[in-house]
């Protein structure tokens, strides 16, 4: 084995060559002229503990940016632009369902942020700005059947798993039509025929939720796979330690993805965690850790994949850490005054829409009309869902005493009369 | 696996009613729901192969094996979020505490995810979180708590606590069925208590939720109560009868929802009212029930209410302290008999 240092020194000659386009390899116009990196995705994707604790944390996101592109499957177009990885099973028209579901999660973000400016949605909004590939390639990547917990900021996930954009703004707008009826905010819903199980604000409670999904699932002999997403401040919890470890006790076929976004509210991961990736905690459970590029939706994609058929098989819980970068503050009123000089622009350069586009068309999977005329249908879709929820009503007030229990056996919690008067 | 593990003996499977202590009637109302109803299992720590602290759970796992007993790692927020979570998937899982008492570990997955699922999003969560409850065994702080009223604030989680072995046997049939998370507290002092020893029928039977029972008629004064201070109430009647006062006693053997008609209907009876219960006084479950009848059966009362409960301090270890801080029967006695004089 390599000892720590020269295993350093070597991936730092690959990764320059794979920066440069020039390395001891003649990989320039080996494929429809376009540069590829050497580094397997597999070396990319697998953790290594020695690699874990042979230094101090990343200590700051502007650093890992930089480490993206040094470890990722770092492939570039003919301008020397990060693509995404080229090594893929994706059809081209799953490439350009990819890019439908990119597309449509960040329009409708944006579209949430005119309502919200609007006065039209009740509570804040949240963005995924920057992180969207990683919830849209992950949930690609999973059955019907399958289950996902995401987090607030994977609405790109929620989308892939078939809910429609209508339900997100009548939630965001408190309506009446909204899947909660106005009971419950943004994706704080479900809907168990499409396998979607909408999480609640106490981060980390979704983990024992999901185990507690392929528990039951294993014992009705259905072979499902539960995903719950996290974040590197959702994993300081309690509650994400108790159900990762009881699934990973139980072989239960539970994948956390553990997205690396680099705050939570304002607090870096710095502060939430002492290891250098978050995979690296896999090693804690006995369970894998894998690390993709979250802004690759290819990657996130490919990665999961393997994933996905390994708990499938019955391998158990895993974890895959995805990197990426949080380029809005926790909601729209967060002014981001933490933030270092220069971060944010550095990942603006790595914006995952953008740099799958540039792969559509470096390795003509797409032509820029085919990617407009896209753009327009989920622009008119999501022009049809507004008006949708906003022509819902308002809910009845009454309808706040329904359904704590179920109905038919409790009363509802009508408020009651003063003195035996109204 | 655990499976491998060897058990000296297989433990019999339960008589289908008759003479049944506390315990053994809980026990075979959940064998005979498992044999029921296939969606049905437990989990928890040490409920499989050990058959639980108090032995609730034992001889499950031989009959129904390892998929339907599970035994966990010590975490009841996994616990808990996992039976939610299998709840979701169609299945009907009763979560054990090992005692009530480490129901706090679990209590933010309790009051925020099971509380409130059918309420954000219409999804029922069919599950019992049960467990032993209670002071007066010497246990000290952490293995004796009365945990009602951390929950009765929470809209979305049903509370009960039985006080026989009928009772023990019907609730928890009643609990497993219901569409909504049920907290079932036993009193560990009942589980085998020989006086609660009695016939329980052959058939199968369930004990409403938010339904109350008359433990015993009177004309005088009415106790309202449940749990083991069922009994203390039942004591002192007794005791109180023999100087001439008829003590009614109603066991609400459902906390939340709370069957305020039959509360109404002794205070109409008797117009005067004690409330006993374990667990402290301030904020206890009693000041809710006070409340209740001071703004529905006030005009009813011929005297304040009066609360007889624990004293507002942890539960302590030594027996005299123990027994100083936790109502006893001749605090009863003498609270019944200045409220039937005043």
């Amino acid at each position: 084995m390599a000892t720590k240092t020269e295993t350093k020194r070597k991936n730092a000659g690959k990764n320059k060559a794979a920066r440069d386009g020039d390395g001891n390899g003649n990989r320039r116009g080996a494929n429809n002229g376009n540069l590829i990196a050497e580094k397997s995705v597999e070396a990319a994707i697998t953790t290594s503990i020695d690699d874990a604790v042979d230094e101090k944390p990343q200590a700051t996101a502007a650093a890992a940016a930089q480490a993206i592109e040094e470890v990722a499957t770092a492939s570039v177009n003919a301008d020397g632009e990060m693509i995404c990885q080229l090594e893929t099973s994706l059809t081209r028209d799953q490439m350009l369902e990819l890019y439908r579901y990119l597309k449509l999660t960040r329009l409708v973000e944006e579209r949430l942020v005119n309502l919200y400016r609007q006065t039209k949605v009740v509570g804040g909004v949240f963005r995924s700005l920057g992180q969207e590939a990683t919830a849209v390639g992950t949930a690609y990547a999973l059955q019907q059947g399958d289950f996902i917990a995401p987090l607030i900021r994977d609405l790109g996930a929620v989308l892939v798993k078939g809910i429609r954009a209508r339900d997100i703004f009548a939630q965001y707008m408190a309506k009446a039509w909204g899947p909660s009826g106005g009971r419950d905010l943004n994706i704080h819903f479900g809907d168990m025929t499409k396998g979607f199980i909408g999480p609640i604000s106490h981060l980390g409670d979704m983990i024992p939720v999901m185990t507690g999904i392929a528990l039951g699932a294993r014992m009705q002999g259905k072979n499902l796979v539960a995903v719950a997403y996290i974040g590197d401040g959702g994993m300081s919890t309690g509650a994400f330690h108790e159900g990762l470890n009881f699934a990973a006790v139980q072989r239960l076929p539970l994948i956390i993805i553990a997205e690396h976004n680099w705050y939570a509210y304002s607090t870096p991961t710095s502060k939430q965690t002492a290891v250098k990736n978050l995979a690296d905690k896999a090693a804690g459970y006995g369970i894998p850790g894998h690390i993709v590029d979250g802004n690759d939706v290819v990657a996130c994609y490919e990665t999961m994949k393997r994933v996905v058929e390994f708990a499938r098989g019955g391998g158990g819980a895993a974890i895959i850490e995805a990197k990426t970068y949080r380029r809005k503050g926790h909601a729209e009123h967060d002014d981001q005054r933490y933030l270092p000089a220069g971060e944010l622009e550095e990942w603006e350069r790595k914006d995952p829409l953008d740099r799958f586009e540039r792969h559509l068309i470096s390795q003509k999977a797409a032509t820029r009309e085919e990617m407009d005329k896209i753009v327009a249908d989920v622009e008119r879709e999501i022009d049809e869902d507004v008006a949708w929820a906003e022509s819902s009503p308002m809910p009845e007030p009454k309808q706040a005493a329904y359904n704590v229990f179920d109905n038919t056996i409790v009363p509802p919690a009508l408020r009651p009369p003063v003195l035996g008067g109204e | 696996m655990s499976t491998e593990t060897k058990k000296e003996k297989m433990a019999e499977r339960p008589a289908r009613g008759g003479r049944a202590t506390f315990v053994e009637a809980l026990r075979q109302g959940i064998w005979e729901e498992m044999e029921r109803d296939p969606s049905v299992f437990i989990i928890g720590e040490d409920v499989g192969l050990y058959g639980g602290a108090f032995k609730v759970t034992d001889g499950l796992i031989d009959e129904f094996g390892e998929g339907r007993c599970v035994d966990t790692p010590i975490s009841e927020a996994a616990i808990v979020g996992a039976a939610c979570g299998a709840a979701l998937m169609g299945m009907r899982p009763v979560a054990e505490f090992q005692f009530i008492d480490f129901i706090s570990p679990g209590f933010d997955m309790l009051v925020n995810y099971a509380a409130k699922c059918r309420y954000r999003w219409g999804a029922g969560l069919p599950t019992v979180f049960r467990g032993p409850c209670g002071a007066g065994v010497h246990a000290g702080p952490f293995h004796s708590v009365n945990a009602e009223s951390f929950f009765a604030n929470t809209a979305g989680l049903k509370i009960v606590e039985p006080s026989t072995a009928y009772d023990a046997k019907g609730l928890i049939k009643a609990a497993i069925r219901d569409p909504d998370p049920v907290l079932y507290f036993e009193h560990k002092k009942l589980y085998r208590l020989p006086r609660l020893r009695e016939e329980i029928p052959e058939d199968d039977y369930v004990v409403e939720i938010g339904k109350a029972r008359v433990a015993r008629e009177g004309r005088d004064l009415s106790i309202i109560t449940f749990g083991a201070q069922v009994l203390n109430a039942l004591d002192a009647a007794e005791e109180l009868d023999r100087e001439g006062v008829s003590v009614e006693v109603i066991d609400l053997r459902t906390i939340a929802p709370m069957d305020k008609s039959a509360i109404i209907s002794s205070v109409k009876k008797t117009s005067k009212v004690l409330i006993l219960h374990e667990a402290s006084r301030t904020g206890g479950i009693g000041g809710e029930i006070a409340a209740t009848i001071a703004e529905e059966a006030f005009e009813w009362l011929d005297a304040p209410v009066v609360r007889v409960a624990a004293i507002d301090t942890p539960v302590p270890y030594s027996p005299p302290l123990e027994e100083y801080h936790l109502p006893q029967i001749k605090d009863v006695v003498n609270a019944g008999r200045k409220l039937a004089a005043y």
